[in-house]
């Protein structure tokens, strides 16, 4: 049985912005599930840029990108966009968080606009997702009103609500002190383990790529390792 | 497309920077209501004027003109009545003012679709005797009752009443001017010599006020019944009929239809009056240029207040799309934003609006020209408020649909890594 989650073919990037640049170059690889993989790799080497072509937020570029072995070259902006929010969940460098709404609210959002469950099942499901990542005292607060560690959790529990293919990680923990690092990278490893959850982390962060289960390297545009 | 989400993420985002949505709202608020109370502040004002005019005047007027006959007799004359024949020092003829089969006429206009009603008149030129003086001035005969109906009469009397005219036998209404010169009072009695020669008692029942100095020197009032004694005339007779129209603007036209029909002269408020209608127009011109100049104004502000908004919003934007939500969703959602500013600031608009016309018309206005009015007028035409309502909504719309388009196109991505 095919176990790829996530393939991309000969990606191709350019900036055109003052002159063509290319930023990536004939990038191949594919993740399996239940993989706990990291991308490493210098500033600027595109790692980021390579993250939002995969998570179909960066439509513009060549090559073929599959999820769940299918391609989504050439599908609509709005059918991207039930794509990320169906298959994929998403951690960012700065939370995100909206600061209208509670922190359940902010968790339940995705899953309300999937409308798969009806919104008490959806408010238990998030629940459950930040009683997980002990952070389900915070629940009623608002998103303004929780620390940068807890944002981070809060921001990891929405990215799981809908049960997604794969979690991708844009420098996660890249805006948090050691402790709060430590208890991310935590997060994400007990999601492997226990939940055998695919999880895709952009981080410069070598001691955190270290304990994933395989690391992708880049440099200028290409993956070397 | 679930709605209701959208929906609560709106109100969410509204609610939660209440204090932008409420500056947002004002903004709208102010402009509505400046648009009302000024619309209704100067149509109230040039309504007014109109009707120094309007009110009084017949939009038609049949009565017989003093000219010479056409019908002279040598074109009756057999041997010339194809030739073309040359007449001098014509004179005009003034055998007769009176309109003849008045009551026919006036049955015939009674059946008349286009006419709201008609007031009979005549017109009897008189001295006023005081003693050693006597004053030129002029008798109108009226029907009180269509009178004050069709021409506002009643609102011109500042003294006793109109009805009096016809309830009390030989009475007359004297301009103020009038009765100022002949220094009566009301329940005087005054002597008038016709043109006749004859000395007639007239008991002073009331006074008049048009607003027209010169007019209520020389003007006085009587029912027709006392003008047709004055004159020594029987009762069917009647020098004018005062028409008034449902539709103005037919007036030239039906004045020439009637003119043919009952074989009288026929004069119309367009060419009685035909500064009037220049005057009108241009007033009206200002009003509607001051209020459309009020709704860019107005407009611009909401633009610039919604667009802040919206740039400030495009965080959640990003966020909103990464985790699933599609360009249309977060037009969607700002629209409906935009929307809600422009509902409740509209409604509070019209609200305010209201009440500061509400307002200017307690502010006491007093007028020489116009005794009934009291206060500043305003014309509360629900049009304005129409007007006020779909712009309010269409200017947030649209000034919500320029940012909300932009944001729906723009790629999360250029938004994140902005950071």
């Amino acid at each position: 049985m095919n176990n790829i989650i996530l393939e991309a073919r000969n990606i191709n990037k350019d900036f055109y912005d003052p002159v063509t640049f290319r930023v990536l170059t004939d990038v191949s690889f594919s993740i399996n599930k239940g993989d706990f993989v990291s991308l490493t790799g210098k500033s600027g080497c595109g790692k980021s840029t390579l993250l939002y072509i995969l998570s179909t937020m960066d439509s513009d570029f060549e090559g073929e990108l599959l999820i769940d072995n299918e391609p989504v070259s050439n599908k609509k902006e709005a059918q991207l966009a039930q794509i990320r929010n169906e298959k994929i969940g998403f951690v960012f460098q700065f939370h995100y968080l909206l600061n209208e709404f509670s922190v359940i609210k902010n968790v339940m959002l995705p899953g309300l606009k999937l409308n798969k469950y009806e919104e008490k099942e959806v408010e238990h499901r998030a629940m459950e997702k930040l009683t997980m990542l002990g952070i389900g005292h915070l629940a009623l607060k608002k998103a303004h009103q929780v620390s940068g560690g807890e944002k981070q959790r809060i921001a990891i529990a929405r990215a799981l609500i809908n049960d997604p293919y794969i979690i991708m990680g844009d420098e996660p923990t890249g805006n948090l002190d050691k402790k709060n690092s430590e208890l991310v990278y935590d997060i994400f490893k007990k999601l492997s383990d226990e939940y055998n959850q695919t999880l895709l982390i952009v981080t410069h962060d070598q001691h955190f790529a270290e304990r994933t289960h395989r690391i992708i390297e880049m440099e200028d545009g290409k993956i070397i390792h | 497309m679930n709605y209701k989400l959208i929906g609560t993420i709106a109100t969410s985002m509204l609610l939660a920077r209440w204090k932008q949505t409420f500056v947002a709202a004002v903004g709208v608020t102010f402009g509505i209501a400046m648009f009302i109370t000024l619309l209704s502040f100067m149509t109230g004002l040039n309504d007014l004027l109109d009707g120094l005019i309007l009110n009084r005047t017949p939009h038609i007027r049949l009565y017989n003109e003093i000219k010479p006959n056409i019908h002279q007799p040598i074109s009756n004359t057999a041997a010339y009545k194809h030739s073309y024949n040359f007449i001098q020092s014509v004179k005009s003829s003034n055998s007769r003012s009176e309109i003849y089969n008045s009551a026919n006429i006036m049955q015939t206009l009674g059946k008349d679709e286009r006419v709201i009603g008609f007031a009979p008149k005549i017109t009897a030129q008189v001295f006023f005797n005081d003693v050693s003086i006597s004053i030129t001035g002029v008798v109108n005969g009226i029907d009180v009752a269509s009178e004050s109906n069709l021409f506002h009469f009643n609102d011109y009397i500042i003294a006793g009443s109109a009805m009096d005219i016809s309830r009390v036998p030989n009475s007359i209404i004297l301009g103020k001017g009038l009765a100022d010169k002949l220094l009566t009072n009301v329940g005087d009695v005054i002597q008038v010599t016709t043109a006749m020669g004859e000395r007639f008692p007239l008991k002073v029942v009331g006074y008049l006020q048009s607003g027209l100095q010169d007019f209520d020197k020389t003007q006085s009032y009587a029912s027709i019944l006392t003008a047709q004694k004055l004159l020594g005339k029987p009762s069917n007779y009647i020098t004018d009929i005062q028409i008034k129209l449902k539709d103005i603007n037919t007036a030239p036209l039906l004045a020439k239809e009637y003119a043919g029909l009952f074989q009288l002269d026929a004069e119309d408020i367009q060419t009685a009056n035909s500064q009037f209608e220049t005057g009108s127009f241009v007033r009206t011109l200002i009003s509607y240029s001051v209020g459309i100049t009020l709704l860019i104004v107005a407009g611009f502000g909401i633009y610039n207040i919604l667009n802040m908004m919206i740039y400030e919003k495009m965080d959640s934007i990003a966020i909103l799309k990464a985790t699933g939500f599609s360009g249309r969703d977060v037009k969607l959602i700002f629209l409906l934003i935009a929307l809600s500013i422009g509902f409740f600031g509209g409604l509070f608009g019209l609200f305010f609006g209201y009440i500061l016309s509400a307002i200017i018309d307690q502010i006491s206005f007093n007028t020489a020209a116009l005794p009934t009015i009291k206060t500043y007028p305003i014309n509360y035409n629900p049009v304005f408020y129409l007007i006020g309502s779909t712009f309010s909504l269409i200017t947030t719309y649209l000034s919500g649909w320029f940012p909300a388009q932009k944001a729906s196109k723009i790629d999360p991505v250029i938004i994140i890594r902005g950071k």
